[in-house]
């Protein structure tokens, strides 16, 4: 029985943890991001416009490589 | 799926302004706006400390709240962003945000309020990517670049990160890691001190 508490209170303890639907908002009107200009001149190589998995990673690239100094081998 | 933030070390920003200039300049921003400003606290006394405030992109955002118009929606990467098409300029977002972010140009003879402006998180507005129809409302869109914001980018001490919150925290954890103190972040403690210590305003957060 004990256990059962334990477990149960552990569960909603964790439940604590979570994160509310962040859904509020007006109707999204915008193309995504990842669907690129259209003008390759300005558009960083690396990712394939309307591919938004590796638009989500050339991003992630360029935000820790970019920005954190500590993950660059000088 | 990546959620956009910006995070401004208040140990690192030395108030150059560099990310203010940046912003204007990429963004062609009207007169009168500043869509991003650098603020000091405990200014020319030692140890002051600075961040750099613009839209903050928020989570449960206060602006898209009292939008009579709603004119404001957020995009799946978390931006929070709004359609000028549909702002009347009325102003309640400006009085709802805790960082001042909304700007508003004046327009015309009589300098009457225009639609309101604020950061984009360089990601421009509801227009078709990259068009010249977005880029006059809202300026660049750097994210469909694949590019991250303008003054991110380019702060020298890198003390203004913005990107994806997952890979921004690691980031300043890797940072406190390194100098064995504090956070550093602006924070309650920073701007009001702390109970614990007595420690004045403008300490450790």
């Amino acid at each position: 029985m004990k256990k059962l508490a334990l477990v149960v209170f552990t569960a909603l303890l964790l439940g604590a943890c979570g994160e509310r639907p962040q859904s509020a908002g007006g109707a999204n009107r915008d193309t995504p991001p990842y669907m690129g200009t259209g003008v390759a001149a300005f558009t960083v190589p690396g990712w394939k416009a309307g591919d938004k998995t590796s638009w989500e990673l050339a991003l992630r690239a360029r935000t820790q490589f970019g920005q954190n100094e500590y993950s660059r081998g000088n | 799926m990546a959620r956009m933030k910006f995070i401004c070390d208040s140990q690192r920003c030395i108030e150059c302004n560099g990310c203010v200039t940046a912003c204007k300049n990429e963004n062609e921003v009207p007169w009168g706006v500043n869509r991003r400003r650098v603020v000091t606290l405990n200014d020319g006394i030692p140890g002051e400390k600075s961040i750099s405030v613009a839209c903050m992109h928020c989570s449960d955002a206060p602006c898209m709240a009292v939008c009579p118009v709603q004119c404001f929606y957020r995009t799946d990467e978390g931006v929070v962003l709004h359609d000028k098409d549909v702002c009347i300029g009325c102003g309640y977002c400006s009085y709802a945000c805790p960082f001042g972010a909304p700007q508003f140009p004046s327009q015309g003879t009589f300098g009457v309020r225009g639609k309101m402006d604020k950061c984009t998180f360089c990601a421009g507005g509801p227009e078709a990517n990259g068009s010249e129809a977005e880029f006059e409302k809202y300026g660049r869109n750097r994210l469909a670049e694949g590019k991250l914001p303008i003054c991110a980018e380019m702060c020298s001490t890198k003390a203004l990160l913005a990107g994806d919150g997952d890979v921004l925290a690691d980031i300043l954890r890797t940072r406190v890691a390194q100098r064995g103190t504090g956070a550093e972040v602006w924070g309650w403690g920073t701007a009001y001190g702390t109970k614990a210590g007595g420690k004045e305003a403008g300490g450790k957060s």
